[in-house]
């Protein structure tokens, strides 16, 4: 079972009745698996705030609950999640949170411990679906004992492996009784200040749990010349690199840590090293507490994932023989898909040579050679309101020639705010939705625009024209992206206007199941006189071969951008 | 039994989740702890990637690093190349002999290195090398590849056939069956 299905496993075992997510890789699975269980209402929120507070409230309702969202997902969520630690939970509460060492789909790679910390929430980490699912049902009962919401907290390494896990009935948990309890539920001061006490009387109560609870372990060795104090992923490579040359103490409950445990082990080794990705949580607090024996960001750095091999060199001196070659390889970065939607709005953005102020979605790929066609990319929402300052920073010289671009999943998550921003404090700036009818970049999710929800049945759609005259955007207009020179004539139109404007560039991804795909076009080489004009578009399908430009026939859809691009005729 | 690394490398959209859950579903049945682990999200859009099965009494780590991978299974010859180190010394490495230019190739910024073959036999690894592109056409697509592969491995792993058929009615679609086991078993007897 993926890491991710056991987790979505765990929280129907569990007895969640009440999930609300955000898509977000590694995280987009959880909640993929639980929507196919008919006791559990699932949903995709619009961004992980909502989702959060969705949560929350089932949680209040009495409802055990959840909600799932990558590492960046959780700072957008951190408001509610600050203060849900003061309330506390009427039913259990767990929160997903998944980060990206190595950042193999993710725009930064913070650790997202530093959130549980900062907001005195309890989190647990697993290491491999087995204890995804045995984590996520003890979250319920400890969020229940201890009346706080509870992080669980993967990686990329443990939601995207799969590994044996054995299945268990749900549990019968009876929805539970709601009473109105403002002195819990309301966070004005008065009550909020004798929530504070709460909550540090909790975490003393939690620092006294960590140092039995069995999610935390001691695994001694007869032959070890060393301790280990490791967590999540890493514990799995401490264990295959040092098998039993190490004495290891593998933490579970991640926040807080213990203090007598981790002394007690330290105490039997000359040296005890700590094995965790990102920053050095686990070793500093071994310091506060007095553990001075420990070493480890000076040996493994705070920079990516650590691996087997990564332990084995530095603690063991190992290092593996290989063979390579001479030969310099290509990199094979990702790129657009053939057919897609984006190709020709980037390739329209590159011509006229305008500054674009971009964001987090497939089509961040238009970064990538050969369009080259964005300069920024920050998070969810940033092209918008990041437009408008700098148009505000550069004035009409700035206006008329950048813009920002958006999917339509992002812009509902959090570019429509910064659209009010353009329209109320009136920067005449261009915004770009690309409406692809589908959040693509993490595997097809559907969103309020699309007129689906999370089970496939029939939504109430967000009707985007309408929506952005109603934000107080006069000029909004859509095109086909597939249409170069109607593109491109919006594009310059709507940057010579004198009012802020909107264009929704909409034509489905290309990937979508529904779409059904023209014939695939074809090079007339006779014809063809190697002018490179269709390789400007960055098409995976197009390519050179003998001085012709070339089609390959199982990966064109027929988009017809680069018959539109070939002045000669020579594409048919 | 020690722990044993397979590492199925291609090119975004090949299809080796498929292959992925062909191998984990045989070596699940042969009573083996299994873990495979992939990468989602940005890579699938037409790059680089990357599936590691490794299986064996008890799996600890999911990923595999260079030097430890007891084969190889690519379904593009660049990708093989690029998957090289990752193999042990003497490590099987099977590949399609399928080309696919990356971008930086079709852009003209790098080229796609010419003789990979006769270079990869070179670096001292047995090398299988099949067209599988063709074998998957004439079992009734090209998107067949994958399992074409797998057939090839099969022949080269000691398990019994009832276990592969059985992984194939597990994994592939009822109407896709019968063209999957032809692509299957005309790999197994493609490189003997």
């Amino acid at each position: 079972m993926l890491g991710n299905e056991a987790f979505a496993r765990g929280l129907y075992e569990a007895g969640c009745r009440v999930v609300s997510s955000y898509p977000g890789t590694p995280s987009t699975e959880i909640t993929e698996e639980i929507a196919k269980y008919e006791e559990v209402y699932a949903e995709w929120a619009p961004n992980e705030k909502v989702a959060m507070e969705t949560a929350f409230g089932a949680s209040i309702a009495g409802a055990r609950s959840f909600c799932g969202m990558k590492h960046v997902g959780l700072n957008v969520a951190a408001d509610p999640l600050y203060t849900a630690a003061y309330t506390g939970v009427n039913a259990g509460m767990v929160i997903a949170v998944a980060d990206d060492q190595g950042m193999h789909s993710s725009q930064n790679e913070q650790d997202s411990r530093h959130h549980a910390i900062a907001s005195k929430v309890p989190m647990v980490e697993p290491s491999d679906s087995a204890e995804c699912k045995d984590f996520v049902k003890l979250a319920f009962e400890l969020s229940e004992r201890f009346d706080a919401p509870f992080i669980v907290r993967t990686s990329t390494r443990v939601a995207h492996s799969q590994s044996a896990v054995e299945v268990e009935p749900r549990a019968d948990i009876p929805l539970k009784e709601y009473v109105k309890t403002p002195a819990k539920y309301v966070m004005m001061p008065a009550y909020a200040k004798a929530r504070h006490v709460f909550v540090e009387d909790r975490m003393a109560k939690l620092r006294e749990y960590a140092e039995t609870t069995p999610l935390n372990r001691v695994e001694l060795s007869g032959k070890a010349e060393f301790g280990v104090i490791t967590s999540g992923a890493a514990y799995q490579y401490v264990k295959e690199a040092l098998g039993d040359k190490a004495s290891v103490l593998k933490l579970g409950l991640v926040n807080p840590l213990p203090a007598k445990l981790i002394r007690d082990f330290a105490a039997k080794y000359a040296k005890v090293y700590v094995v965790e990705e990102l920053d050095g949580i686990i070793e500093e607090h071994c310091r506060n507490i007095g553990v001075t024996n420990v070493e480890g960001k000076a040996i493994f750095g705070n920079i990516g994932e650590i691996s087997q091999s990564v332990v084995a060199e530095k603690l063991l001196g190992v290092k593996k023989d290989y063979a390579t070659l001479d030969e310099a390889i290509p990199v094979r970065p990702p790129v657009m898909c053939a057919g897609c939607p984006h190709r020709g709005l980037f390739y329209c953005l590159k011509k006229l040579g305008v500054t674009v102020l971009g964001d987090i979605g497939c089509y961040t790929l238009g970064a990538a050679a050969p369009l080259q066609a964005m300069d920024t990319t920050i998070c969810m929402g940033a092209s918008i309101s990041g437009l408008h300052g700098f148009n505000k920073a550069r004035g009409a010289e700035a206006e008329r020639r950048s813009v920002a671009v958006i999917g339509d999943s992002t812009f509902m998550h959090s570019g429509m705010t910064g659209l009010v921003n353009v329209a109320y404090n009136a920067s005449n700036s261009t915004t770009i939705i690309l409406d692809n009818s589908i959040t693509g970049m993490t595997g097809h999710q559907q969103n309020p625009t699309t007129g689906k929800n999370l089970k496939g049945d029939p939504a109430a759609a967000v009707d985007l024209v309408a929506l952005c005259k109603a934000i107080g955007i006069k000029r909004v207009r859509v095109t086909d992206p597939y249409k170069l020179a109607e593109t491109e004539a919006a594009i310059k139109e709507e940057l010579a206007a004198d009012e802020p404007s909107v264009i929704i560039s909409r034509r489905p991804c290309a990937l979508l199941k529904y779409v059904k795909h023209n014939a695939p076009v074809k090079v007339d080489t006779a014809k063809c006189v190697g002018c490179k004009m269709c390789m400007k578009l960055g098409c995976p399908a197009i390519s050179m071969k003998e001085g012709r430009a070339h089609i390959d026939h199982t990966l064109c859809v027929g988009c017809g951008i680069c018959q539109e691009q070939c002045k000669i005729g020579a594409i048919k | 039994m020690e722990t044993k690394a397979i590492m199925i490398v291609g090119v975004g959209g090949q299809g080796s989740l498929l292959a992925s859950r062909l191998l984990g579903n045989v070596l699940l049945a042969q009573g083996y702890d299994v873990k495979v682990s992939e990468v989602h999200g940005m890579s699938q859009r037409g790059g680089s990637v990357v599936t590691y099965v490794k299986y064996g009494d008890k799996v600890y780590s999911p990923v595999i690093e260079k030097g430890e991978a007891d084969a190889v299974i690519s379904f593009e010859l660049l990708e093989a190349a690029r998957s090289l180190p990752f193999l042990k010394k003497g490590g099987k490495l099977i590949t399609s002999t399928q080309q696919i230019d990356p971008m930086p190739v079709i852009t003209g910024a790098a080229k796609y290195p010419e003789d990979l073959e006769a270079k990869l036999k070179a670096a001292g690894v047995e090398l299988v090398a099949v067209d599988a592109l063709s074998l998957a056409e004439q079992a009734g697509t090209a998107k067949a590849s994958n399992v074409v592969l797998m057939g090839v491995l099969a022949s080269r792993m000691d398990y019994p056939e009832e276990l592969w058929q059985k992984a194939l009615e597990q994994c592939v679609p009822a109407k896709f069956l019968d063209l999957n086991r032809k692509a299957f078993e005309l790999g197994r007897n493609a490189a003997k």
